[in-house]
C-alpha cells in the first residue's frame, strides 16, 4: 500500500539525511520526498510517499518519531486528506500539435507558462495520479523534459499537524 | 565566568559530574587536553587504542548506570571509535563522546585529519551533534548527557572544530541545569488501561512465562521484578543482556533463553499461554524461527522504545514505558484485584518446568583429564562466590559464563550481545574495576578476542586496575569452529589460532602477572592464588579442551524449541 507521511522536523542541517539514512538502512523505499520550512522558520515540513504493508508502515513511523530531531509524524493517508503535486512539463509543440497539446492541457488543468516558436512549458498541480494521466496522453516523442516536485499534502477539516 | 571552548568542555564534565574522561589526544583536540592540563577532578585515562576508550567507557556506564565519556581526536582517532560506539548503541549503552574536528573554516575541504565524523557516526548513535557555534558548546553538551541518559538509552556524540575550542577567545560560561527538546520527550509511565488489561490477561494464564531483558538493567528495575516475579509464583527466563535482574540461582529462574538458552527456559517459552515480556526486544538469536514462536501465547510487552514492541514479533498487549514505574503499577494492579494467579494451573505448569529441567541440560564431562571450559566459569563463580563484575568478549566463552555463571545482582555481567564486539572484554573490565576498585572483577576470554584490544594491557599498569583475565584458550575461534563443526562438516576454515603469543610472558611484557594452567586440578587453586593477589592484574591462561561445544544450541532455521543437545543427552530417552 502506499502512505504519505508528513512530519514536521527541526530545521537544521542534517535532520534530512537523518531520515534519509533511516530509510537506506533499514531497507524501507521511498518513493518520493519534498522538505521546504514552514511559517516557522526552525521547523521543516517533510512529505515522504512510500509503501508497504502495515507492519512495515508501523515501523516505519515509530523509527521516525525515534529521530531526535523528527517532532511530530503522521500518516496522512490514513485520514480524510488532499494531495498536491507540481509538474512542469517541457514538449515539443509545433504545427497542428500546438492545438493539440493545448487542448489536452486545458482539459487537465495545467497551465502554459512559456512558449516558443517550436515548445511549451506547461505547469500543472493535482493529485500524482491526475499527473501520471495527463503525461500518459502526450505522444512519447512530445516530451522534452519532465519535473515533478514530488507530492504534499495535507489533512481535511479543522485538523492539522502542527506543534 | 568568561571560559575558552576548551575550558567550556572541562568546566562541562565537572558540572556533570564526570569522574572519568576516556581518551586519546591529537591536533585537534589540543585545546581541551591543554584545559584538562594540572586539574584534578576529571580524571583523564590515557587509553592505547581508542577503541578501547569507547569500551572502557562503556564497561563504566554499564556496571554503574552512569554515562561513560570519551574523548579523542578528528580523523583517525574518530574512525577507531566507531566499533566501540556501535558496541554501545546496539546495547542501548549511554556514552557521551566527545571529537576534535579540524577548524570550521577549513570543514569541506580534506584538510588534515579531517573525516565527516557526524555522517560516519550517524547511522550508530542515538544523536550526534556537530557544534559550529561556542556559544552552543555548553548546551550543547548538557544535551548530549540528556539523550544519552533518558529513555533508551545510548551513544551521543559532539564534534567540536578546532576553532571553537581556541583558548584565547572568552565567553561567558552558563551550564543548564536542565534542558528541554520539543522534539524528544521519552514515555516514563505505561498507560494504565493497557497495565489494567495486562494484570487481567496474567490472571487468567495456566502456563505463564515471563521473560526478561537488558531493558529491566537499565531501568534499574531489578527490584520490581524481583517482587513481581514472586508474587506470582511464575516461572522466569532471561536474554543474554537480562542475566542478573533476577537472581540466577533463585528456583524460579530458568536460566538463559535463546540459541543457547537451557532446554527448560526454551520449552516453556514455547508451550507458554501467557508471555510477559520486559525490556527485551525479541532478537532473532532469542525467537528462532519467527512463526514458530512462542505459538500459543497471547504477548504483553513493555518496553520504553515503542519501535521494539511489534518489530520482530506482534504482541497483544503493548506497553510503553519505563519498566520500573510499569513493573510496580502492575504489581498495584495484581494486588488491587484481589485475585490470585490459578494455583492449580500453576502447580501443573510447575511439574511440567521441573520434568524439563530434570534433564540438566548443562552437564559436562567432570572425569575428563582435560581442563573443561564449563568448569573453569563454575569454579570461577565458586571462588568469587557469584559477586564478581565479569566481562567477556564474543564467541563460547561468553556464551560459557552465561550458563554456568550465576548472575544474582543486575550490572555484574557486561558484554556485547548485540554487536558481539571481540575486544570488548578487556577494556570493559578496566571501565569496571576504576568504577569499582574494591570489587572483583574479571575478564573472562578467548585466545582470539583478548588480541583484539591486548595493548590495554597497559592502560591498566598505568592505572592500576588489577583485574583477573581468565583466558578460556582452546586455540580456536572457538564459536566459528563449533558452527562450522555442525554447519560445514568439520571444515575448519580459518578458525585455528595458529602462532599464538606465549601469554604468560605477554602478560609479564606489560608489567603483569601471567599463569599457564594445564590440568583441572590446577583450575581451583589458580584462581584462589589469584584473586588472592589484590594490587595484581593476572593473566590466566587456561589451556581448555579445544573440541568442546556449547549446548544446547538453536541452529539457524529452527524454531526455539528444537535444540540440538549434547550427544551424552537425550530427552526423547531420559523424559520417557
Ligand atoms: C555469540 C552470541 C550468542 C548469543 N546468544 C544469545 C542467546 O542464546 N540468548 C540471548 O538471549 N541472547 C543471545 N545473544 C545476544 C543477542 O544477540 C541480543 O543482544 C540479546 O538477545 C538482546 O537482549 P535483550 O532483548 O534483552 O535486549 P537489549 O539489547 O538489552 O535491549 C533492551 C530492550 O529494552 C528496552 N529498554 C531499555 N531501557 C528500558 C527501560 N528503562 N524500561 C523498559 N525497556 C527498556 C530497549 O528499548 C530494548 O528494547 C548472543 C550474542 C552473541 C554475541
Ligand atoms: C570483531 C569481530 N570479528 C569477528 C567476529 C566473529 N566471531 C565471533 S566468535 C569468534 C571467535 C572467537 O574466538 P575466541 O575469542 O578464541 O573465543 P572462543 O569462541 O574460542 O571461546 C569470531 C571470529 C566477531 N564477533 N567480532
Ligand atoms: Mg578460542
Amino acid at each position: 500500500m502506499r502512505h504519505i507521511i508528513s512530519l514536521l522536523l527541526e530545521n537544521e542541517s542534517g535532520a534530512l539525511s537523518r531520515v534519509a539514512g533511516l530509510f537506506s538502512a533499514r531497507g524501507y523505499n521511498i518513493e518520493a520526498l519534498t522538505v521546504a520550512p514552514t511559517e516557522d522558520p526552525t521547523v521543516s515540513r517533510m512529505t515522504i510517499v512510500t509503501r508497504g504493508d502495515e507492519r512495515v508502515i508501523e515501523q516505519i513511523t515509530k523509527q521516525l518519531n525515534k529521530l531526535i530531531d523528527v517532532i511530530k509524524v503522521l500518516d496522512i493517508s490514513e485520514a480524510d486528506h488532499i494531495e498536491r503535486e507540481l509538474m512542469l512539463v517541457k514538449v515539443r509543440a509545433k504545427d497542428q500539435e500546438r492545438e493539440e497539446i493545448k487542448r489536452l492541457a486545458d482539459i487537465f488543468r495545467g497551465r502554459i507558462i512559456d512558449v516558443t516558436a517550436s515548445s511549451y512549458v506547461i505547469e500543472m498541480t493535482g493529485a500524482s495520479p491526475k499527473l501520471d494521466a495527463f503525461l500518459a496522453n502526450l505522444a512519447k516523442d512530445w516530451i522534452i523534459e519532465v519535473v515533478r516536485s514530488g507530492p504534499t499534502g495535507i489533512l481535511r477539516g479543522e485538523r492539522g499537524l502542527h506543534l | 565566568m568568561d571560559l575558552s571552548g576548551a575550558e567550556i568542555v572541562v568546566q562541562a564534565l565537572k558540572d556533570e559530574g564526570v569522574e572519568f574522561i576516556f581518551g586519546y589526544p591529537g591536533g585537534a583536540v589540543l585545546h581541551i587536553y591543554d584545559a584538562l592540563f594540572g586539574q584534578e577532578e576529571v580524571k583523564h585515562v590515557l587509553v592505547r587504542h581508542e577503541q578501547g576508550a569507547t569500551h572502557m567507557a562503556d564497561g563504566y556506564a554499564r556496571a554503574t548506570g552512569k554515562p561513560g565519556v570519551v574523548l579523542a581526536t578528528s580523523g583517525p582517532g574518530a574512525t577507531n571509535l566507531v566499533t566501540g560506539i556501535a558496541t554501545a548503541y546496539m546495547d542501548s549503552s549511554p556514552l557521551v563522546v566527545l571529537t576534535g574536528q579540524v577548524p570550521t573554516p577549513v570543514i569541506g575541504s580534506d584538510a588534515f585529519q579531517e573525516c565527516d565524523t557526524v555522517g560516519i557516526t550517524r547511522p550508530c548513535v542515538k544523536h550526534n551533534f556537530l557544534v559550529k557555534d561556542r556559544h552552543k558548546l555548553a548546551e550543547t553538551i548538557k544535551k548530549a548527557f540528556y539523550i544519552a541518559t533518558t529513555g533508551r538509552p545510548g551513544p551521543v556524540l559532539v564534534d567540536i572544530p578546532k576553532d571553537i575550542t581556541d583558548p584565547k577567545v572568552k565567553i561567558p560560561y552558563h551550564y543548564p541545569k536542565t534542558v528541554h527538546l520539543r522534539s524528544y520527550n521519552p514515555t516514563v509511565k505505561g498507560n494504565p488501561r493497557q497495565i489494567r488489561k495486562a494484570a487481567e490477561l496474567i490472571l487468567e494464564a495456566k502456563r505463564p512465562m515471563i521473560y526478561s531483558g537488558g531493558g529491566v538493567i537499565l531501568g534499574e528495575a531489578s527490584e520490581e521484578l524481583r517482587e513481581l516475579t514472586r508474587w506470582l509464583g511464575f516461572p522466569i527466563t532471561s536474554t543474554l543482556m537480562g542475566l542478573g535482574a533476577y537472581p540466577g540461582t533463585d528456583r524460579q529462574f530458568l536460566g538463559m533463553l535463546g540459541m543457547h538458552g537451557t532446554y527448560e527456559a526454551n520449552m516453556a517459552m514455547h508451550e507458554c499461554d501467557v508471555l510477559l515480556a520486559v525490556g527485551a526486544r525479541f532478537d532473532d538469536r532469542v525467537t528462532g524461527k519467527l512463526d514458530e514462536f512462542c505459538p500459543y501465547a497471547k504477548i504483553i510487552h513493555i518496553d520504553v522504545d515503542p519501535s521494539s514492541i511489534s518489530k520482530n514479533v506482534l504482541v497483544d498487549i503493548p506497553i510503553v514505558g519505563q519498566a520500573k514505574p510499569v513493573l510496580a503499577e502492575l504489581l498495584v494492579q495484581l494486588k488491587a484485584s484481589g485475585r490470585r494467579p490459578e494455583a492449580e494451573a500453576l502447580s501443573a505448569w510447575w511439574e511440567q518446568i521441573e520434568r524439563w529441567r530434570a534433564l540438566d541440560c548443562l552437564r559436562y564431562d567432570r572425569e575428563s583429564s582435560l581442563i573443561k571450559p564449563q568448569y573453569v566459569v563454575e569454579q570461577l563463580w565458586q571462588v568469587t562466590r557469584g559477586k564478581a563484575y565479569v566481562t567477556s568478549d564474543v564467541g563460547q566463552h561468553q556464551m560459557w559464563v552465561a550458563q554456568y555463571y550465576k548472575f544474582d545482582y543486575p550490572r555484574r555481567w557486561i558484554n556485547s550481545g548485540g554487536l558481539g564486539t571481540m575486544g570488548f572484554g578487556l577494556p570493559a573490565a578496566i571501565g569496571v574495576k576504576l568504577a569499582f576498585p574494591e570489587e572483583d572483577v574479571v575478564c573472562v576470554t578467548g585466545e582470539a578476542s583478548i588480541q583484539m584490544c591486548i595493548q590495554e594491557l597497559s592502560t591498566a599498569l598505568q592505572y592500576k586496575t588489577p583485574i583477573k583475565i581468565v583466558n578460556l584458550n582452546n586455540r580456536y575461534m572457538g564459536m566459528v569452529r563449533q558452527w562450522q563443526e555442525f554447519t560445514y562438516e568439520s571444515r575448519y576454515s580459518h578458525s585455528y589460532m595458529d602462532a599464538l603469543p606465549d601469554f604468560v610472558k605477554l602478560a609479564e611484557a606489560y608489567g603483569h602477572v601471567g599463569m599457564l594452567i594445564e590440568k583441572p586440578q590446577d583450575v581451583r587453586p589458580a584462581l584462589e592464588e589469584a584473586f588472592s593477589m589484590k594490587d595484581k592484574l593476572v593473566f590466566l591462561d587456561f589451556i581448555t579442551d579445544r573440541t568442546e561445544n556449547v549446548y544446547p544450541m538453536v541452529e539457524a532455521g529452527k524454531a526455539q524449541h528444537q535444540m540440538r543437545l549434547p550427544p551424552w543427552i537425550s530427552p526423547e530417552r531420559e523424559l520417557a
